[in-house]
């Protein structure tokens, strides 16, 4: 019965609940928005840091995880391999550089990778045969890299880095692509790691000569199980070390856990107001149907059906407003320029989806509450 | 006849002490089957409180009501429910039909209620808008409709489940005077037709002309009872009463004075 009286009055008054439809699938487009704009912004940042093939990041002590202020020299890698449970490490060099054209088109900034071939770090090919020495002027680029620049395997490119106050330009070739490895929404080129510690910017006193210093080291367990374990044993035989995992590095990143709150609030915040103009749209149609509703009630239909009809419509219309506004979500990402930084992924849109389709149900709770309680004296007019 | 309706000595009081209002005081009334009576009386009367119980909308402060075997004082809330759509027809002055389902569906509603919708029901409610002047209108929505068709569905709808009383309330208060008594004229024949207990809430005198007895109610007591067919053609003509008993010859006419139980048969 709840069914019938639910779907007639859709159905009947279908450019009413067409039109509120839309008001919901216009926030669900707002919701899935934010939630692809944080997933973006979150993966520009981490992107390259989420992709080290280690389970476990290795940062000098007391730079609270700051990338860019963490130095580790070649001896500590030796000390890592050496504690038991540690299968291999590799060492990451962080810095930026740009990449300069000489046909005059606009140089593009990039994150300039320093690993060691083979070793963790070094990144899973798509082309190319990849880094093989340690020092030859090679790198692997990613997907980014070799679209805007228009690289692809065998070809040369020009690193220009600013070392003491002189610029200093390298020829690079291309050996491998590898996927998006975005770091601080910047993309990435890969060398080995003597390569890198000479083409990296460099202060004035800096020497390359010397031993290398990279940022971090990526080590891969052999049993990932043993992680805290493993984690103890370093932090007590190697000195001057800091162990985390990927997650923790991420979230230390400088302005990402700022940014992602920021999205997050926006999101509940845009929630909120869903619930609120369900609530309102649904409170004013139960109003408006007080007598009608008195009526029902009195010539026998039960609270319980009435309410229940109300909600059935309050569940499909959000249904087919979040349905409608997924769709429109995806054709609007498709229509998105490629530099608005948009991660349009499954879990997100599942995730946001399924809270925008409780936002309904949550706000209609109080016409479903008033639908409950009118009194059948009401068709008489004696409530 | 037998006896479809029947009260005894109902009171209904709102409210307590100092503030407590009786609205229906001792009224003891029987209805039988295939009759149909007015319930008339000046507003804050009681007839529509008195209406109210009877559909087992209202629990009398005291006194019981019997429809058909059943005492409603005896059923629970939930059972009520499906006691009056099952054995309840109502009609009301305003807001009769669902506004979403058309004339045939809104009168079907009743059926789907009672989960009673098969096919020789689907005729009947087809048979009964037919009888009803509607066959043209039956996939009309209410707002298609003028107030009088409105009103003749929702006739359609009071009796189309066979229930053992029908009450309407107001039923021609938003209808002009033709309308009205053509609204009227039919539901008294249909009563009659089904056998059914009618019983019609009006403050329009004139709309007595086609029920078999009025009932007048005064500050919740019933003050007097006219079942002469020349008397209520009378009243129906002049809206006296006193036309009507001069009339009859006997002033005061059933006059239930007492101040106690006003017992009407």
């Amino acid at each position: 019965m709840s069914f019938y009286l639910a779907l007639k009055e859709i159905w009947r008054l279908r450019g009413r609940y067409l039109l509120f439809s839309m008001v919901i699938a216009l926030i669900t487009i707002l919701v899935l928005f934010i939630a692809a704009l944080a997933g973006g912004l979150a993966n520009a940042n981490k992107q390259l840091i989420e992709k080290l093939d280690g389970e476990m990041l290795i940062y000098q002590n007391n730079v609270d995880l700051q990338l860019t202020a963490s130095r580790l020299g070649q001896s500590k890698l030796s000390d890592i391999r050496r504690i038991d449970g540690v299968a291999d490490v590799g060492p990451v060099g962080l810095a930026t550089a740009t990449v300069v054209f000489a046909d005059g088109r606009s140089p593009i900034d990039i994150a300039l990778v320093g690993v060691e071939p083979g070793k963790p770090g070094d990144p899973p090919l798509m082309a190319g045969p990849g880094l093989r020495t340690k020092r030859n002027n090679d790198a692997v680029i990613d997907q980014d890299l070799a679209s805007r620049a228009g690289l692809t395997i065998g070809d040369r490119f020009i690193v220009k880095s600013v070392q003491g106050t002189e610029e200093e330009f390298y020829e690079v070739s291309v050996v491998g692509i590898t996927d998006s490895r975005q770091y601080f929404f910047l993309p990435s080129a890969i060398m080995p790691i003597r390569t890198w510690s000479k083409v990296r910017p460099q202060g004035d006193g800096e020497s390359s000569t010397s031993e290398i210093i990279f940022n971090l080291a990526a080590v891969k367990l052999q049993d990932p199980q043993q992680f805290d374990l493993v984690a103890q044993k370093l932090e007590y035989f190697v000195d001057g070390i800091e162990v985390t995992d990927k997650q923790a590095a991420i979230l230390a990143l400088p302005g990402y856990t700022a940014q992602q709150s920021t999205l997050n609030t926006q999101q509940i915040f845009t929630l909120l107001i869903g619930v609120l103009v369900v609530g309102g749209f649904f409170q004013i149609q139960t109003l408006q149907k007080v007598a009608q509703i008195g009526v029902l009630k009195a010539i026998g239909s039960s609270s319980a059906t009435v309410a229940f009809a109300t909600l059935l419509q309050i569940i499909l219309v959000t249904l087919i407003g979040v349905g409608i506004g997924s769709l429109g979500t995806m054709l609007l990402v498709l229509g998105m320029p490629s530099e608005i930084p948009i991660l349009f992924s499954g879990s997100t849109v599942i995730s946001a989806a399924v809270l925008l389709l409780f936002i309904g149900p949550i706000g209609g709770l109080v016409s479903i509450r008033l639908a409950l309680k009118i009194d059948p004296l009401t068709a008489i007019g004696l409530s | 006849m037998t006896i479809a309706l029947r009260t005894d000595e109902i009171t209904k009081v709102y409210g307590k002490d100092t503030s407590a209002v009786v609205a229906v005081d001792q009224v003891s009334l029987e209805v039988k089957r295939g009759e149909f009576i007015a319930l008339v009386g000046p507003s804050g009367s009681g007839k529509t409180s008195m209406l109210a119980m009877l559909a087992a909308l209202l629990s009398p402060t005291s006194g019981s009501i019997f429809i058909g075997d059943v005492a409603l004082g005896e059923i629970k809330e939930k059972e009520r429910t499906r006691f009056r759509r099952e054995k309840i027809g109502f009609t009301f002055q305003t807001n009769n039909l669902v506004p979403y389902l058309t004339a045939l569906e809104n009168v079907e509603l009743m059926l789907r209620l009672n989960k009673t919708l098969d096919k020789e029901g689907k005729a009947h409610a087809k048979e009964l808008l037919a009888r009803l002047g509607l066959r043209e209108r039956l996939n009309s929505l209410p707002n298609q409709l003028s107030g009088g068709q409105q009103q003749r569905i929702a006739i359609a709808r009071a009796l189309v489940h066979r229930p053992e009383v029908v009450l309407a309330d107001e039923p021609t208060a938003s209808l002009d005077t033709e309308r009205a008594f053509q609204v009227v004229e039919t539901f008294a024949n249909l009563i009659h037709e089904q056998n059914r207990a009618g019983i019609m809430v009006t403050h329009d005198l004139r709309m007595t002309k086609y029920v078999d007895r009025v009932i007048q109610m005064v500050d919740g007591k019933v003050t007097r009872s006219l079942d002469d067919r020349a008397a209520i053609d009378l009243l129906a003509q002049t809206s006296s009463f006193e036309a009507a008993e001069q009339y009859i010859g006997s002033t005061p006419f059933q006059y239930a004075v007492a101040p106690a139980a006003s017992k009407v048969a």
